[in-house]
């Protein structure tokens, strides 16, 4: 059980939706009820279409790995001591341009250093997974069958 | 419409105090002292400056700075955001302000104590999180370090870059230091194998990917051309100077758009050469923003020097390094190994290069190419003489 993360606000207007449909298990985007376009991270008023209005829609939870980096001390605290660790970003597979940062675990509920880092590749599938922190789901990644 | 600031303003004074960890003085010590030491150098009395320019991140207030140097009336101040992305917009601020009358004689400034722990944004988070550090800090992904390694590993992944690349970087500016008494790496040379077995910080990127931690504040005094040839040294023209925010930029962790990799750079290259009479083939030096090494590569396909993909090995064959390189950089020694003041000092190392006083001076410099951050909002300069 990790403790002394930093955690998002739950309540927070543009965001709350996100944060609890993790608490349901489901990754969620916002999309534009005027131009039908899908937009993360969540915000207001569309870019394209400066509508207000959305739907959050569930995706798939797959993705593929964008990018990584493993960290080293210095660090906050709860974070130094899981150093090393992984920090991903992944592209979902129904829109490459949408992304979001997460962790690679072995496990739904396990800890972010498990995974080796020097076996982390760029491009591999990856499937959502959630993890509890205090009172917060935050959405992390877990190696998936390829295709 | 309006006119151009093109060659309008000059930097007439540049002021800077020592360089180091745990100084005595308190950062408003350290930013009067080097206005003051500035309006020296320009010969020009406090009470004529009537403009400021400074970061937003600077914590001492024009209120302040105004009543210990003894400036006049001030009826021109502004500041500019986004932390090492402001420092060449302080300066283009003061110059606009100077070029349409707002002011007559400013100074722009930085001073930080940056090696007091308290002072490092990303070690003093909220307890919870409603903006948008909520989509990467819960994540570990905590200080400016890990957010430019995840662009510079996709980059290296993308073109095929290599640490070796980036070690070219920092061995550069490092072996510039190693030239300039007031950098703080003056004394410590710095090899590849070094470089190559130096402990990580957040992979790809090891220590000597990472600027310095640095107390210590560097102004400048900017005038109007013509004034400037009455004024003690050979005036430095601001030949031209732009902003940058592209659309759907995220600062810092700018994951979340169609290409990350084309970062703030583009966006100020793009309005920085429409101003200028010359292009990045004419620029004899440069002042790259260089917090993290990768910067540099990106910054340099930014501003035009080479295409996409090609910033790494640019920097091969010694480009970057005095006297022979295809474009000296980072003269003094950046912020990897002359002094992280947020990349005011590549202003003042700029200006050296256009007087023909730096410790790294490149033969007939007439031309200096100035940024601030990469991967934040960011602005540029051109400096001529
Ligand atoms: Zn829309």
């Amino acid at each position: 059980m990790e403790t002394g993360f930093v955690l998002p606000d739950l309540e927070a207007e543009d965001t709350a939706e996100f944060w609890a449909a993790c608490q349901r298990g489901e990754l969620v985007v916002q999309e534009c009820a005027g131009c039908g376009r899908w937009r993360f991270p969540p915000r207001p008023m569309c870019p394209h279409c400066r509508s207000l209005e959305v739907r959050w829609v569930a995706t798939s939870g797959r993705a593929t790995v964008w990018s990584f980096v493993v960290p080293h001390p210095p660090l906050l605290p709860a974070y130094g001591e899981l150093a090393p660790y992984n920090v991903v970003v992944v592209a979902l597979d129904e829109d490459a341009t949408i992304r979001m940062v997460g962790n690679l675990v072995a496990t739904p509920e396990g800890p972010i250093n498990e995974v080796d880092p020097t076996t982390i590749e760029i491009g591999e599938p990856v499937r959502v997974v959630f993890a509890s922190v205090e009172d917060v789901m935050l959405p992390r990644w877990m190696r998936a069958p390829k295709g | 419409m309006a006119q151009s600031i093109r060659d309008q303003v000059a930097i007439v004074g540049i002021g800077q105090t020592a360089f180091g960890k745990g100084l005595a003085d308190s950062e408003l010590s350290l930013a009067c002292q080097a206005i003051s030491t500035a309006l020296d150098d320009a010969a020009i009395a406090p009470g004529e400056v009537d403009g400021l320019a400074s970061y937003t991140m600077e914590l001492n207030r024009e209120v302040d700075v105004a009543r210990n140097v003894g400036l006049g009336d001030l009826t021109f101040f502004s500041q500019v955001g986004y932390g090492g992305g402001a420092g060449c917009g302080t300066v283009l601020q003061a110059a606009m302000a100077i070029a349409t009358g707002q002011c007559h004689v400013a100074v722009a400034w930085r001073a930080r104590k940056r090696a007091a722990k308290t002072s490092r944004p990303w070690a003093q988070v909220p307890a919870r999180l409603a903006d948008h550090w909520q989509w990467s800090r819960p994540f570990g992904l905590l200080r400016p370090v890990d957010e430019v390694a995840m662009l510079a590993r996709r980059y290296l992944y993308e073109y095929g870059g290599s640490r070796d690349q980036l070690a070219n970087v920092a061995l550069a500016f490092r072996k510039h230091a190693n030239r300039n008494p007031a950098a703080t790496m003056y004394d410590k040379p710095l090899s590849r194998e070094e470089y190559l077995n130096a402990r990580w910080i957040s992979e790809p990127l090891c220590l000597f990917d990472n600027c310095l931690e640095t107390d210590g504040a560097l102004a400048i005094v900017l005038a109007p051309a013509e004034r400037a040839v009455d004024l003690p040294h050979r005036p430095v023209l601001v030949h031209a100077a732009a902003q940058g925010l592209p659309r759907q930029h995220q600062t810092m962790i700018n994951y979340f758009n169609d290409d990350p990799l084309e970062g703030p750079s583009w966006a100020a290259a793009r309005q920085l050469w429409r101003g200028a009479e010359f292009g990045p083939a004419e620029v004899k030096v440069a002042q790259i923003y260089d917090a993290f090494s990768p910067l540099v590569p990106l910054s340099l396909e930014g501003y035009g020097f080479c295409g996409r993909g090609e910033g790494g090995a640019f920097t091969e064959g010694g480009a970057l390094e005095w006297p022979d390189g295809r474009l000296p950089t980072n003269t003094s020694g950046g912020g990897m190994s002359e002094a992280y003041v947020h990349g005011f000092n590549l202003v003042l190392e700029g200006v050296r290069q256009m007087r023909g006083t730096s410790t790294s001076q490149v033969d007939g410099a007439d031309t200096c190419l100035v940024t601030s951050g990469e991967g934040v909002p960011t602005s540029a300069l051109l400096l001529r003489n």
